[in-house]
């Protein structure tokens, strides 16, 4: 069951809590659709966003808006107390004050732990710096369990392995369910060791490639990600790499009938859109469950009836 | 007596940090806070002979019984380094350091972009993933931190 009182990085998740998340959201998924509710009426979330974002922000705010919520602002942080130099422990303290949770996106990782400590209510990461994305993680599972399976799941993390924080947190959770995990990246933009023995180190399989193609039929789930051009200083190499990472239709003859793609977004080059139409792309469905996902939170952070005796101190582990 | 005991006399009460490995006493001194401006009476012997550790260094703080927490701190620059408790000559207390599960306020995380390096008001924090070799990782950002931890003591 989950008891906690912040959601601030998949360390702190049990895979017992996943599920519970995974349960709830599937549960709310009529409410994500437009049925009516007023679980979290007269509930407040704030979404304190210092830097920009648009489908995070705005995902949160539908979720909120769903469940009969009200939403209110940080607003750009120009003219505003942060640029008084106000330190964001305070900030915190006195948001806090007006609603009943926050959301917190900062540029330095840490943030949302730090929030958390000064916060009088629950706090939920947005992302902080190149550090964590919970949410984000928690949406991509759900989605795998949805649209494919997480028991015996056979996945291939493709594109920026090493500066990616999404597939970071992602095989992190996936090796809590004992995923056999391929990691598909160019030689220099591999996972870096650190997370890699994390992983090993709860016996899950996990191999490195830079070739897609000897993958891609043997896979459940490919989860791509965007190569980012200031990667590379020489630009022919980065055309190179981009190219070889690039799914089309003619890429997918082969695969799995079952398999499906996943993408966290926004896409460059990296999935043609003539792969929109097929079966296997999942990426804007993804984006949708991120609603549903968020309610889920929302709901178990903030909602009455299944508010569970606070965790004060936050396990870090 | 040795010549490592000739080179710094018997403290009469105090504590002795033995078995510090060698140049790192200076940090040891930092880690226990007793900088250049102590009252303390405090001797420092660095780069002796030692058949456990080639070279070591040995620290001497008189007349102040340091506190276990104090020193398990040191264990952070210096594993293998021993405490001894003297009054009246006498050894009455010996034991290793051994790191805390977590430490607070004593080193810097070394990420840059970490929070915990900015004005906010909070103190560092490290969680101590293994203590030989020693592995920290922030609890703010989650790096971990594996080598020139000395050079980020705060």
């Amino acid at each position: 069951m989950f008891k906690k009182r912040h959601v601030l990085s998949m360390r702190d998740f049990s895979r017992e809590e996943i599920d519970s998340v995974l349960d709830l959201a599937s549960d709310l998924e009529p409410y994500a659709h437009g049925k009516k509710s007023n679980m979290l009426s007269g509930k407040i979330l704030a979404l304190l966003f210092f830097e920009p974002s648009t489908r995070t922000r705005m995902s949160f705010e539908t979720a909120m808006k769903r469940l009969g919520g009200g939403v209110i602002n940080l607003g750009p942080a120009e003219g505003s107390s942060i640029s008084k130099g106000e330190s964001l422990a305070d900030t915190v303290r006195v948001i806090g004050g007006y609603a009943d949770a926050l959301v917190i996106r900062h540029p330095k990782e840490g943030s949302a732990r730090l929030a958390s400590e000064f916060s009088p209510v629950p706090v939920l990461n947005a992302g902080d710096g190149a550090g964590h994305h919970p949410t984000q993680t928690l949406l991509d599972l759900y989605t795998i369990n949805k649209e494919s399976h997480l028991e015996d799941l056979s996945i291939a993390l493709v594109g920026d392995l090493k500066y990616g924080r999404t597939v970071h947190s992602l095989a992190y959770a996936l090796s809590l369910y004992g995923a056999d995990i391929t990691l598909v990246s160019p030689p220099t933009l591999r996972m870096p060791d650190q997370i890699k023995s994390d992983l090993s180190s709860k016996n899950t399989k996990v191999r490195e490639t830079c070739d897609l193609s000897e993958v891609i039929r043997n896979v459940d789930v490919l989860y791509m990600t965007r190569i980012q051009r200031e990667r590379f200083p020489d630009p022919v190499e980065y055309k190179k790499v981009a190219r070889s990472y690039r799914i089309t239709p003619e890429y997918l003859e082969g695969v799995r009938d079952n398999l499906i793609i996943m993408h966290p977004l926004p896409r460059v080059d990296e999935i043609s859109p003539s792969v929109d139409s097929t079966k296997h792309a999942m990426y804007f469905k993804q984006t949708f469950y991120g609603v549903t996902v968020r309610m889920a939170l929302l709901k178990m952070l903030m909602g009455d009836e299944s508010y569970e005796v606070a965790e004060l101190t936050p396990k870090t582990g | 007596m040795t010549e490592v005991e000739l080179r710094v006399k018997p403290i009469k009460n105090g504590t002795v940090i033995d078995h510090i490995a060698g140049g790192q006493a200076l940090n040891v001194l930092k880690i226990l806070g007793i900088s250049g401006t102590t009252d303390a009476t405090v001797s420092v012997v660095m780069n002796v002979e030692s058949s456990k550790l080639g070279k070591k260094d040995i620290v001497k703080v008189e007349d102040r019984e340091l506190k276990e927490e104090e020193v398990n701190r040191i264990a952070l620059i210096a594993p293998d380094a021993t405490i001894n408790i003297i009054r009246d000559f006498l050894v009455i207390e010996k034991h290793l350091v051994d790191l805390p599960d977590l430490i607070i306020g004593v080193v810097r995380c070394q990420n840059p972009s970490c929070i915990s390096n900015t004005e906010e008001p909070i103190e560092s924090r490290m969680l101590v993933k293994t203590k030989n070799p020693v592995v920290l990782r922030c609890v703010y950002c989650e790096q971990p931190i594996t080598d020139r931890i000395a050079d980020y003591l705060i």
